[in-house]
């Protein structure tokens, strides 16, 4: 058996990986409902009714996807210039951290300054945390993988720190939780009454805004030929090291402003709880969008939609709703697996 | 000063070898993979599988000993599939250990929640119980220390000298070796690449298992979530930090262990001016100075993470 | 310079016979329906140009590739195919042309590797070094077991890979391509143990494209093209002419060197030494050569000895520690490699797919890989992709390089297109200096005769071109200078009369250079 490089993917072969991704991953998951005593179709029936069924389910799939379609973004432009940022969760609650100091009372400045103020800096502070591991390895070739995933570890901790001590709210009973920004540091609501804020715009413009870069500008150029070849990039005198700073800085940056979002559009204020892992999910969201930014969008949709049907579905059939995890992880491999026969195919000898 | 007397006292030294216990085992199993070119970041999953699988057997009957060795097939299963995606179809091996972590874990919690979908605080077994080695934990200091832990970490100890025998001196560990160093010339003298990298991945695999299997059947007696707590990372970098040598891993995995003993202690001590988390941050932290300090990566296995397509010259 | 070819024996043993072998890849016919015999103590070569399909059907016999079609029977008995094992049980041992060795084991770790059961529980190495040490004794390899293989030279690395045949009782020996590593006088010696080999009754298979050293030590040739076996001679009954005539089956050029007008100097190093960053080990050592307009200077050397850190210089890559350079007699202190684009320098690297193009971005993506920061190509940061297609396709014709379109991916480029499409990236603006970096590696004698002419035809633009070849044939072809590099240093240049390939051996051998401080990438020769 052999691999052989295919000489042209249609578009047909490109959107059958991710659509058998999502097979696959529904399969196993009816294994496993099967082995739970439950049947699979009331258990996906209730995640769909659940997901979509009215519109309030709905809204509340859109609003899950906002925070995951920017840690998909994170991912994705990271991934290309094989930079693996694993930090997303990090650099989230970098990103939540920077809204609450700034946004509960500190700045007492009206909306149209100190909304984008506090994105800025959010951003900002996500950009420069994904910037310490980067240089680590450009510098002295320290694998970026182990360093992200222990900086999640450690910036946990250091919001459980910040929440017992200086941010912790004096009306809060108790709970580990920071005070609520003020109105003008609120992203105001796209849909009257719903959880649906304009963070959700936000993403979509930065999807576009990545798909833009990508496409057209030298630095999208830049990142591609770096994330392909590094050391043909390096003699074409693309300035490697340079190019990943910057790519790392506009990863960082966009899973920061999952983190606004969530405090300033949904939540108000920072807990230890805020993010479920969107920064993990976020890489699944990317891989099945196989990087691609408008792909993005779609995927993180997609993910949302599992996370939100099964909490419904397992408040109705009981079917613990961990399956959307299992369900995600096995779509993420299956569709890594996918993209592989997307390049070769599969010959004898 | 009492911080300082708390490091020539035998119950630190104690605490540490119980610490590092799982820590070894594990970091084994990663040397192993990596040796034979095979990075595998599903160790975090493997862990929690291994901790899991191996403690729900015994709360189903089985006696420790078969509960280990579950634990280790349920790692090795999970090996097979990390060293499948990688090795013949050579995809990338940071994606396929993440995307390994994430569905061990989930189908950890899904599994567990499935059997115990009403208790609030997690039933418990009856773990291994500490065993005096007759003689030897008589000795002053090093008695207490190193001779009245459980069989788990006389295991681990051991695993540490007999991996370093397989790998140095046997045929087999030769041709792992040279698998991580250069596929090619395995090939070229006779031996099936991929079958002998799956199969370091999946005996590594099993050593990660049985490491989280430490967690729930010696250290502690019941599985609870977010158990393993980013302790597979610590061993990723615990093996650059040994330089993929045995013998060093082991070292690094007690002064680690060590150190994380110590902090506890001194939390004690000093808990009201120092916030706590402060001190659960320190063992991360280590880890990554630990990765820098060990940077120029000497002794790395040349082919690691480089696919291998047979028969492209 | 050729040793004594010895009778044969047993001239009717037949050792070895393939039957009708063919293989495809795709639509590529790399082998097709070859058929032949070996007999016991001849030296078969394997003769033909790259991409001939020697190293496919060598591949084939070794148990890397399986054959579509035919058979192999080894000492009359079928040899399963796809199997190395196989192979090596019965007989069979290849010496391949990147060495199938690991550098950080040691030279016995590497030999004993395979050779006992798997799961015996304890490697006997007392046994294995007493083997070795016979049969080090017994051919006159020398070697050292104990030491890592990254510290033998290329040559002894070499000797290795034999060891390793002979330790697991090859009666059939291929060697492919071994002498393009090799100094003249280390290829010598290969060619007595090979003699020692044939006298001792193994059998060997010689894959070659030099035709001096099939004329020298075969007593066979078998001819290749296209997958085809289109011709078998003895040796003793033909000669060079009428085996390049079937090696390449039409009239080839030979490339014509007029006399062209030299102008100043273009590039000038003087005493210019570079360190290796990590280890501070002297990569190049007071090395100076100019390099004038209308002229080639080649450059000689055993890979290893500081031509990579040379090439890597001029192309920007790294800076000198001591020395000055001077480009058009100005003294350059800033070292990157646009800066060395924007001054003219047109750079081929040796490495097509590491080094010189992106294989997963398009050509026209490649083509714009240097420039792409500059009008036309980009303006205000945002890329001007129809300039870049424009600039694509004009390449794409003048270059004839045959792809799909501007817009397809490069990996699916063959080498000697791919070389062609660098060639035009580089040579688009009309370079007035050319590092020429083995620039004919890989390529069928087509493109490599496409590539001379490339080059000569800048040579007589007034361009100065720097080329680097391990092709000691090719060097002496174009060259009108040759310089000779050893351990970092640069010899002195000879004129193109004054050279043939005895002396330069002998210098790329370390004669005539300055003992002590050895310098260069690769390790130190025994």
């Amino acid at each position: 058996m052999r691999l052989e490089p295919r000489t042209e993917t249609g578009l047909g072969l490109k959107l059958a990986a991710p659509l058998a991704a999502i097979a696959v991953s529904f399969i196993v998951a009816a294994l496993l409902v099967l082995i739970g005593g439950a049947s699979p179709f009331a258990v996906f029936a209730a995640v769909i009714k659940g997901a979509a069924g009215t519109q309030f389910a709905l809204l509340e799939t859109l609003t899950r996807a906002t925070p995951l379609i920017f840690t998909g973004l994170a991912a994705a432009v990271a991934f290309r210039a094989r930079l693996w940022n694993i930090g997303g969760e990090a650099q989230l609650y970098a990103g939540a951290i920077l809204c609450v100091v700034l946004g509960t009372g500190a700045l007492p400045l009206p909306a149209p300054v100190l909304l984008p103020m506090i994105a800025a800096a959010g951003f900002l502070a996500g950009a420069l945390l994904l910037l310490g591991p980067t240089v680590l390895k450009t510098r002295f070739g320290v694998d970026e993988v182990v360093t992200t995933l222990l900086i999640n570890f450690i910036m946990v901790l250091f919001v459980s720190l910040l929440l017992d001590g200086p941010l912790k709210d004096p009306m809060g009973l108790g709970w580990p939780q920071s005070k609520k920004v003020i109105a003008d540091a609120v992203w105001p609501k796209l849909v009257q009454g719903k959880r649906l804020h304009w963070g959700f715009v936000l993403a979509i413009l930065a999807a576009c805004a990545v798909w833009f870069i990508n496409a057209r500008t030298t630095f999208g150029y830049e990142m591609r030929a770096v994330g392909f070849n590094a050391r043909a990039a390096r003699f074409a005198g693309i300035p490697v090291n340079w190019v990943m700073a910057k790519t790392a800085l506009l990863s960082g940056g966009l899973a920061a402003l999952a983190g606004v979002s969530e405090v300033a559009g949904l939540k108000g204020n920072l807990t230890l709880d805020l993010s479920p892992g969107f920064g993990y999910a976020g890489i699944v969201v990317a891989m099945l969008a196989a990087l691609h930014p408008l792909g993005v969008v779609a995927a993180a949709i997609f993910v949302a939609a599992m996370f939100v049907g099964a909490d419904a579905m397992s408040r109705s059939v009981g079917v613990p709703n961990y399956i959307a995890n299992v369900m995600v992880a096995t779509a993420l491999l299956t569709m890594v697996a996918a993209m592989l026969f997307t390049r070769f195919r599969l010959r004898r000898g | 000063m009492e911080a300082i007397e708390i490091l020539f006292t035998a119950s630190l030294w104690a605490a540490a070898i119980r610490i590092a216990s799982p820590l070894i085992l594990a970091t084994l199993g990663e040397l192993i993979c990596e040796r034979a070119g095979v990075l595998n970041l599903g160790i975090e999953g493997i862990m929690t599988v291994g901790a899991f699988a191996g403690w729900v057997a015994v709360y189903h009957g089985a006696d420790l000993w078969t509960g280990l060795a579950i634990a280790a097939l349920a790692g090795a299963a999970f090996g097979l599939l990390h060293g499948f995606m990688t090795v013949p179809l050579g995809l990338s091996q940071h994606v396929t250990g993440i995307g390994i972590t994430l569905l061990a874990t989930s189908l950890t919690y899904y599994a567990y929640r499935l059997a115990f979908p009403e208790v609030t605080s997690p039933p418990k077994i009856e773990p291994f119980a500490p065993f005096e080695i007759p003689g030897l934990s008589q000795i002053p200091f090093f008695g207490e220390a190193l001779f009245r832990q459980t069989p788990l970490t006389y295991l681990a100890f051991l695993a540490v000298a007999l991996v370093a025998y397989v790998l140095y001196r046997t045929p087999i560990g030769l041709a792992v070796r040279t698998v991580g160093e250069n596929p090619a010339a395995v090939e070229a003298q006779g031996i099936d690449v991929t079958w002998l990298r799956m199969g370091a991945v999946a005996v590594g695999s099993a050593f990660m298992a049985l490491g989280g299997a430490f967690l729930t059947m010696s250290a502690f007696n019941s599985f609870y979530f977010d158990m393993v707590n980013g302790r597979g990372w610590i061993c990723i970098a615990l093996v650059v930090f040994g330089s993929w040598r045995p013998g060093k891993a082991l070292l690094g995995a007690i002064l680690f262990a060590a150190f994380d003993a110590y902090q506890l202690r001194l939390q004690q001590l000093a808990g009201a001016y120092v916030p706590y988390q402060v001190f659960l941050m320190l063992p991360y932290i280590l880890s990554i100075l630990a990765l820098i300090a060990m940077s120029r990566r000497a002794g790395y296995p040349r082919a690691l993470m480089i696919a291998y397509r047979k028969g492209e010259r | 310079m050729s040793s004594e070819i010895a009778p044969l024996q047993d001239p009717a043993e037949v050792v070895l016979r393939l039957s009708g072998i063919t293989k495809r890849f795709g639509p590529l016919l790399a082998n097709d329906a070859i058929t032949f015999d070996l007999h016991r103590g001849e030296v078969l070569a394997l003769l033909g140009e790259n991409g001939a399909g020697k190293t496919t059907l060598m591949n084939i016999l070794f148990g890397h590739y399986v054959a579509d079609e035919g058979s192999i029977s080894v000492f009359g008995a079928a040899l399963p195919p796809g199997s190395p094992k196989a192979a090596l049980a019965h007989g069979i041992g290849m010496v391949h042309q990147h060495f199938t060795l690991a550098d950080n084991l040691t030279v016995l770790e590497n030999v004993m590797l395979g050779t006992e059961p798997l799961w015996r529980p304890a490697a006997r190495q007392a046994e294995g070094r007493r083997k070795l040490a016979e049969l080090s004794e017994a051919f006159g390899l020398a070697v050292r077991p104990d030491a890592r293989v990254a510290d033998h030279s290329v040559g002894e690395r070499q000797r290795v890979e034999i060891l390793k045949a002979l330790y697991r009782d090859a009666r059939i020996l291929i060697l492919d391509e071994p002498t393009a590593v090799l100094t003249p006088q280390e290829a010598e010696a290969l060619f007595d143990t090979l003699q020692k080999l044939v006298a001792r009754g193994l059998a060997i298979i010689f894959i070659s494209h030099k035709l001096h050293e099939v004329m020298a030590v075969s007593r066979r040739v078998l001819v290749l093209r296209q997958g085809k076996l289109v011709a078998e001679r003895v040796t003793a009954e033909t000669d060079r002419h009428e085996l390049a005539e079937l090696m390449v089956g039409r009239p080839i050029p030979e490339p014509k060197v007029e006399p062209v007008p030299l102008s100043d100097a273009l590039l000038d190093l003087a005493g210019v030494s570079v360190a290796d960053e990590k280890s501070g080990r002297p990569l190049l050592a007071d090395a100076s050569l100019t390099l004038q307009g209308g002229e080639i200077l080649g450059i000689a050397g055993v890979s290893g000895n500081g031509q990579s850190t040379l090439a890597d210089l001029v192309s920007g890559m790294v800076a000198p520690a001591a020395g000055k350079v001077a480009l058009f007699g100005q003294e350059i202190r800033f070292f990157d490699p646009t800066r060395m684009v924007s001054y003219g320098i047109a750079r081929i690297p040796e490495d097509r797919h590491a080094q010189g193009l992106v294989a997963d971005l398009t050509l026209e993506e490649n083509l714009i890989s240097a420039r792409y920061r500059e009008a036309p190509f980009s303006r205000r940061g945002l890329i001007d992709w129809k300039a870049a297609r424009d600039f694509a396709k004009r390449v794409i014709a003048d270059y004839d390089v045959r792809c799909p379109g501007p817009q397809a991916v490069t990996r699916l480029l063959s080498g000697g297109n791919m070389q062609k499409l660098i060639l035009g990236r580089e040579m688009a603006q009309g370079p007035r200096i050319i590092l020429a970096n083995q620039p004919s590696r890989g390529l069928d004698i087509g493109a490599v005769s496409y590539v001379h002419g490339r080059l000569l035809a800048a040579r007589g633009q007034g361009a100065g071109i720097l080329l680097i070849s391990e092709d000691l044939d090719e060097l002496l072809a174009l060259s009108d200078r040759v310089v000779v590099m050893y351990r970092g240093r640069i010899s002195a240049p000879l004129l193109r009369g004054q050279v043939n390939i005895r002396d330069l051996g002998l210098m790329m051998a370390g004669h005539g250079f300055p003992q002590g401080n050895s310098g260069g990438e690769g390790s130190h020769a025994a």
